[in-house]
């Protein structure tokens, strides 16, 4: 599995996992300085395969994500500097600071929309799709929700109504084993998620979510399958949160050793070495990659820092549109 | 007297009500097993003390805890359930709104439903608008929900008894930043009657009618005033269904002024309520107009000058009373 993919889009994706973790580093790092940054900080460590699902989609492909978004929006293009800036508040930051690190929004690269709400973002993505397919593009939506997500009714009906209506919509629930102190296995009684796609008329695949081959081609064969016109599928990405829930968790609910076992599955240590035995890159090639990663995330943070807060009053905007705006 | 922080003090009621009464039990998304570790967490340690028959771990499914306590209370039992972040009460409403609260009417008066839901509420740890988010005025406006808004330890276990032996839902509000706070809290079964209000600060010259940590800055408030020979009195509303209407009317038939304070937006709020209420019963004592003091028309915003701003302060309550003195 895997050795299909070009050199290229293999080199692409390893080179923006290696981007989002240095990223989260340091997100880490600064949350562990009290008073640097402000409200809960929320990781995707140990789930970097995911970019593979992004960058299986083309350009104008839309994703819809939730509180662990990081990611997926670095993937998807997002620019590291306005996401550092938004997480710390500030006024450069993606969204002027109104979203900090919960629920960011940028449009500009189709990530349309994010919600904290959990399970609110599947119903969001079926109205992305319906819009796709109404208007007669071939732009597909992918939506990502946790495994603890996927007991909540909306998401349930967003699968229900998108079967029904074959929307092109591609569900990734990303199973990092935990959904807040609730172990998967109490939350859940069938073993796994995708097994729910047959009740909903679509496709469910099971993969390993630190293989970011598997995962790639996985997204890229269900989103052709949409775009084709075959309706939603469900893909379910098995994989492991390595730092907690939240920065402040300190996973006192965790048996080491599970950390340690998936710790060696670490999805960016075991594409690297699959990568330099297939002759794709060398050992340099990838250090100097991820130096390049750090030169960027360090003047993301620099530019964050360099930023002034909004203004107090500003709280007011953006409530409404413009006064007097108009549809037409 | 003891001092406990609040959340130590729900704590006790929780406690107090599952060993008096074997049909209590306590529901949620990490009620039992949860990442916060702090044993000033009002539910810290549940689940060791009484076990998963009674303190039972749900999936992330606000409305199928919703639906639990409506199914179990018209079983007779008393579940006490916990919704995480107040904005997330949306995704519960149709079991709390459509059901909890109409079931008994549509029975006519047949059927009951004693149930809690404590909601956790509050701002000011820059978690944006979909945490922080105070719905209180919704679900006052229900008929059939009770609704409480504790601002002190004492006051927060002597409601939520009260709530849990009470014969209808309830709405129970605990402000998060509260939970740290410490203050006397009476030992036993000692609870405070849904419906009656307190008076935190007896005054002359205006009251203020405020609930949860906006009790707070108004006392600041009445503090600054004082100094400026103004003399304020504070009223803890504790419950705004069943409100005690007879103690803002009757400070304000003594004061004649009267400034309503929330967290909460203002268009709808529940000091719209208190003013409509002043104006259409009290209106032969007003000496001035009412002023509500409560957050502008916007979501909570994130960045922490913003979230400041928004906030309303012992300044904004000062700047209200001396526009009508
Ligand atoms: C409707 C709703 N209920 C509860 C929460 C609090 N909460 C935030 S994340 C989370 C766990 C979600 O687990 P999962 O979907 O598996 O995502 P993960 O965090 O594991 O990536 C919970 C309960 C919330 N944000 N929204």
């Amino acid at each position: 599995m895997g050795t299909g993919n070009e050199a290229a889009v293999r080199l692409k994706m390893l080179n923006k996992m290696i981007l989002v973790r240095r990223f989260e580093n340091q997100i880490t790092e600064l949350a562990a300085e009290q008073g640097r940054l402000p409200g809960m900080q929320i990781l995707a460590t140990g789930q970097e395969a995911a970019v593979g699902v992004v960058l299986a989609l083309r350009t104008e492909d839309v994703i819809v994500t939730n509180h662990r978004s990081h990611a997926h929006l670095l993937a998807k293009g997002a620019d590291p500097r306005a996401l550092m800036a938004e997480i710390m508040g500030k006024e450069t930051g993606v969204n002027h600071g109104k979203s900090g690190t919960l629920h960011l929004i940028v449009p500009e690269v189709n990530a349309l929309m994010t919600s904290t709400v959990v399970g609110a973002s599947p119903p969001l993505a079926a109205g992305a799709a319906f819009a796709q397919q109404y208007t007669g593009s071939d732009a597909i939506t992918a939506v990502f929700f946790g495994d603890g997500a996927a007991a909540e009714g909306s998401v349930h009906e967003a699968m229900n109504l998108a079967g029904v209506w074959k929307l092109p919509l591609l569900f990734v629930c990303e199973n990092n084993c935990w959904a807040g102190a609730q172990s998967f296995d109490v939350h859940c009684s069938t073993g796994n998620i995708a097994s729910r796609a047959v009740s909903y008329g679509m496709p469910g695949e099971l993969v390993n979510g630190n293989d970011t081959d598997e995962v790639y081609e996985t997204a890229s064969r269900l989103s052709a399958r949409c775009r084709e016109g075959g309706g939603p599928a469900l893909m379910e990405l098995a994989t492991y949160r390595m730092r907690g829930h939240g920065e402040y968790d300190r996973q006192h609910y965790v048996d080491p050793a599970e950390i340690e076992e998936w710790a060696a599955r670490d999805p960016i240590l075991l594409y690297r070495e699959r990568l330099i035995e297939a002759g794709v890159a060398t050992a340099e090639q990838i250090d100097a990659m991820d130096e390049e990663a750090g030169r960027i995330v360090a003047e993301a943070l620099r530019f964050a820092e360099d930023s002034p807060y909004p203004a107090p009053e500003a709280a007011l905007d953006h409530v409404w549109a413009e006064a007097g705006a108009k549809i037409y | 007297m003891r001092e406990l922080h609040t959340g130590i003090a729900i704590r006790e009621a929780l406690t107090l009500a599952m060993e008096m009464d074997e049909r209590v039990f306590v529901a949620g998304e990490g009620v039992g097993v949860s990442i916060h570790d702090n044993p000033i967490m009002p539910t810290h340690g549940l689940l060791e003390q009484f076990g998963e028959r009674r303190v039972k771990d749900t999936p992330v499914s606000e409305a199928a805890i919703a639906g639990l306590a409506v199914g179990a209370s018209n079983m007779g039992l008393l579940p006490v359930v916990e919704i995480m972040f107040f904005p997330f009460i949306t995704l519960a409403s149709d079991m709390l709104v459509n059901h909890a609260a109409k079931l008994r009417y549509l029975s006519g008066g047949k059927s009951g439903f004693p149930l809690t839901v404590r909601v956790k509420a509050g701002m000011g740890f820059q978690a944006g608008c979909q945490h922080s988010h105070n719905l209180e005025a919704w679900m006052a406006h229900a008929p059939g929900l009770k609704v409480t808004f504790a601002s002190t330890p004492a006051d927060a276990k002597g409601l939520l008894l009260s709530a849990i032996f009470d014969p209808d839902p309830v709405i129970v509000v605990e402000e998060m930043g509260l939970y740290f706070m410490q203050g006397e809290v009476p030992d036993g079964d000692v609870r405070v009657p849904l419906g009656k209000a307190r008076t935190v600060r007896p005054g002359m010259d205006a009251t203020v009618v405020a609930y949860g940590g906006a009790v707070y800055a108004a006392l600041a408030a009445a503090e600054t005033l004082q100094e400026e020979g103004v003399s304020l009195e504070v009223i803890d509303l504790r419950t705004l269904v069943p409100l005690d209407k007879d103690a803002v009317l009757e400070s304000l038939g003594r004061t004649g002024r009267l400034v309503t304070v929330h967290d909460a937006n203002k268009f709808c709020g529940f000091g719209a309520e208190l003013a409509a209420i002043a104006a259409e019963e009290g209106f032969a004592s007003l000496k001035a107009p009412v002023r509500r003091v409560a957050a502008p028309n916007t979501p909570v915003p994130f960045t922490p000058p913003q979230e400041q701003f928004y906030k309303p302060g012992a300044e904004d309550i000062v700047q209200a009373v001396r526009s009508i003195l």
